[in-house]
């Protein structure tokens, strides 16, 4: 790529971006495929896979049975072999037939084999909440695959990470299950370059500079977060929001090193609260910073319910109110 | 290099046994016979009409024998077979060297008696909870014998015997059930698969893995994948993702179908009211043959046949072959397993009459390729292959204890080499005594 091409740029939605991503890699590098239900012809339900059938053909965009644990356990077999397979679940609530093949295999296999076989595969699923969609199509279950070892999951909140991070997730060596916030699949556009680029896996970033408090999120609660950041600015209280990107291996050192600026944090998630990340964030801070702590760390995020079906998905779903007032709560303890 | 010919044998003498045979499966000898017995003694007799006088290549065979399980009828009925229970001919001998002949059998032997060496190590408290495979050698030796160098195996976990033939020591198979990673790490240069032992799961990966390798041939190969799991693994749903996925993308695989009868206590009819598990495979759109897994000549020629399908398809042909290789565990499910409490001593003892090493031991004894004195020098060698590598593992210094967090990931991720580190101050702090109970 030529520097003139790198710096241009198009407008994409984040799931625009997707597409980008798995084009431009798979242009660069013919080990590269994806493979799914309805990926192939019909461009993948949300449309992440548009076009690629007719620019790439049927071997490396694939339509496969309707078989989450055949999609995901023959996309082992072909990493084991070489190959880079991008295999795409078409909801995080249906991959749950597949999950042997995950936990038994995808996180272990480099383990088990002490190397010699290795699976540079990236697992594609879109999650979340907020799109008015039946039983099953909703959850947040991230924490599932970061209490798994051998698994790296990537989560993006914007358009330009999203390309970078899905290109890096493909390029890296072990298997990376990437979590799409379908959310904010088409919610806005933003500059993406045409060219190749990464966005390192692992590292957070700040999308706030703040004083008073810091907020750790991701995917698809980023923007909740961000507008209530905005609106308690105008209160006087000046919160930083850094957005995790990577769940795991997570940026410790950025969270810690924030919080060491603030003392008081506010983690939010969407998916239920008793085992989530919160936790996991939290008790990083204690073990890490306890001596910066001003205040409890307060934890907004779904409630400990089944997701309820969408007349009521408003209540769960944490929205700028919920996390303003936990902001709130954390800054003037 | 002088090869081995098939002697003839008198077709009545066949006829007779098959009909003995037929009388102890009803556990009758006389009387009157119902019209459903009748129906099962014509049936009977057609196929073994079939059976040996078909010619060209081995019979396919879809069940349509009777109303009796595989279980409750006699084992040789209706499947295809070389030898017969004594060792004697019954189909065309593979075309094989002698000293081939000779490898099968010492395999064979090197297998069983690696086996029992193996129980013996766990009953003394020198190994973990191994799962033995005697009973089964003819399935795995005869199998894996099939495999070119380039071919893949991909085992379950009850395969030391198969893996063994196609390049993993018997000292790396008696590391990883010593609890020792590095048993898993399998050498470069042999296309072995790791064990998996969730059951059925590692079928999808060989579907993959011999459609990885179509996908960069353009769709030509010349690499057979030979996949292993067991009667109750056609239960699991990677059975049929893995055969399924197999049949509509076409890859060069031979699922091989150890059907052993149990599944730790559950009997291969609990699995399935298919009368047999080759039939399955006529759902997936591709063969599957019902073969004798305790003659290891018959399983032999199938996985051949199979694998040079799975490589040059006939015109009109599917790549994939299920093949079902009935046999019998004459042990327990693992060494942590008391099979008495399920099944009957009187059924072990019927099917170890089939007992696949006296079988090809008989043949080749026949054919003068083995006499008293070569079989003493292959037990002697045997005996000390076994012993070298039980000394071999038992002498490997124990793992480090920091390669626990080894191959992980590519590269240690921060947080993974603080743990390192936090393990490594408790172990020079408190010394290993403090972790390890002896």
């Amino acid at each position: 790529m030529s520097t003139q091409e790198q710096e241009a740029t198009q407008n994409l939605t984040l799931v625009q971006s997707v597409r980008d991503a798995l084009a431009t890699e798979m242009e660069l590098d013919d080990d590269v495929l994806v493979m799914g239900e309805d990926v192939g012809k019909n461009g993948g339900v949300f449309r992440a896979t548009e076009g690629l059938y007719d620019e790439f053909g049927e071997n490396r965009v694939i339509d496969t049975p309707l078989a989450e644990s055949g999609i995901i356990g023959t996309a082992v077999g072909m990493a084991a072999m070489g190959l880079k397979p991008v295999p795409e679940i078409q909801f995080s609530g249906f991959a749950y037939p597949g999950f042997d093949q995950i936990v038994s295999h995808m996180a272990r296999l480099r383990t088990r084999s002490r190397s010699r076989y290795t699976l540079p595969m990236t697992l594609r699923m879109p999650y979340g909440g907020g799109i008015r969609a039946p039983e099953h199509h909703s959850e947040s279950k991230e924490a599932f695959y970061t209490h798994e070892a051998g698994l790296k999951v990537v989560i993006p909140s914007t358009p330009y990470d999203t390309k970078g991070l899905l290109i890096s997730a493909i390029r890296d060596p072990d298997p990376v299950v990437f979590m799409e916030p379908k959310l904010i699949y088409r919610a806005f556009r933003g500059d993406v370059p045409e060219g190749d680029y990464e966005v390192p896996i692992g590292e957070a970033v700040t999308r706030r500079e703040g004083s008073d408090v810091s907020v750790f999120t991701y995917g698809a609660m980023t923007r909740p977060t961000m507008e209530a950041a905005e609106e308690l600015a105008e209160e006087g209280i000046d919160a930083e929001v850094v957005d995790l990107r990577t769940v795991s291996p997570m940026d410790r050192e950025s969270i810690v090193e924030s919080f060491k600026k603030t003392g008081r944090a506010c983690v939010v998630h969407e998916a239920p609260k008793t085992g989530g990340l919160a936790g996991e964030i939290t008790a990083t801070l204690q073990e890490e910073a306890l001596l910066y702590q001003e205040a409890p760390v307060k934890r907004v995020t779904g409630y400990d319910v089944p997701y309820p079906l969408y007349a009521l998905e408003d209540y769960y779903l944490p929205n700028a109110a919920r996390v303003a007032d936990g902001i709130k709560e954390a800054a003037e303890f | 290099m002088s090869r081995i010919t098939t002697p003839f044998r008198p077709f009545a003498n066949q006829y007779r046994e098959s009909a003995n045979r037929y009388e102890r499966a009803f556990g009758k000898t006389g009387g009157q016979s119902t019209p459903c017995q009748f129906l099962a003694v014509f049936l009977f007799t057609v196929n073994y009409l079939r059976k040996h006088y078909q010619a060209g290549r081995t019979a396919f065979w879809y069940a349509k024998v009777g109303t009796v399980s595989t279980l409750e009828r006699d084992p040789d009925d209706g499947m295809v077979q070389v030898l017969d229970d004594e060792g004697g001919v019954v189909g065309d001998v593979p075309d094989l060297p002698e000293e081939e002949f000779v490898a099968m059998y010492r395999h064979m032997k090197l297998a069983r008696h690696f086996d029992e060496r193996a129980v013996s190590l766990q009953r003394q408290g020198r190994m973990g909870t191994y799962p033995p495979l005697s009973g089964q050698e003819g399935a795995q030796i005869g199998s894996a014998m099939a495999l070119a160098e380039d071919d893949w195996l991909v085992p379950s976990y009850r395969e030391h015997g198969a893996a063994m033939v196609h390049g993993l020591s018997l000292k790396e198979t008696l590391l990883y059930w010593m609890g020792d990673e590095r048993g898993s790490l399998i050498p470069d240069d042999a296309n072995v698969f790791t064990p998996a032992v969730p059951i059925a799961s590692q079928i999808p990966h060989a579907t993959g893995m011999a459609w990885a390798d179509k996908l960069k041939g353009d769709g030509e190969t010349d690499t057979g994948f030979l996949c292993y799991f067991g009667d109750g693994a056609t239960s699991e749903g990677d059975f049929h993702e893995g055969l399924n996925f197999a049949g509509v993308f076409d890859t060069p695989n031979v699922f091989f179908c150890n059907n052993n009868q149990w599944a730790i206590s559950v009997p291969r009819e609990r699995q399935t009211a298919s009368e047999t598990l080759a039939q399955k495979a006529v759902a997936y759109g591709f063969e599957g043959v019902q073969i004798d897994g305790m003659d290891p000549l018959a399983v032999y020629k199938a996985t051949t046949e199979a694998l040079e399908k799975a490589k040059n398809p006939g015109e009109g042909e599917r790549r994939p072959t299920l093949i079902e290789a009935v046999q019998y565990r004459f042990g327990a499910h693992t060494t942590a397993d008391d099979p008495s409490v399920y099944r009957e001593d009187a059924e072990v003892e019927e099917w170890k009459k089939k007992d696949p090493i006296p079988r090809l031991e008989r043949f080749l004894r026949d054919q003068d390729v083995l006499d008293d004195e070569r079989v003493a020098a292959v037990e002697e060698s045997v005996r000390e292959e076994v012993a070298d590598a039980i000394d071999a593992a038992e002498s490997t210094v124990r793992p480090d204890p920091e390669s626990m967090f080894e191959h992980v990931f590519a590269e240690q991720p921060p947080e993974l080499r603080r743990q390192a580190e936090e393990f490594a101050r408790l172990r020079e702090e408190y010394g290993d005594e403090a972790f390890v109970e002896e």
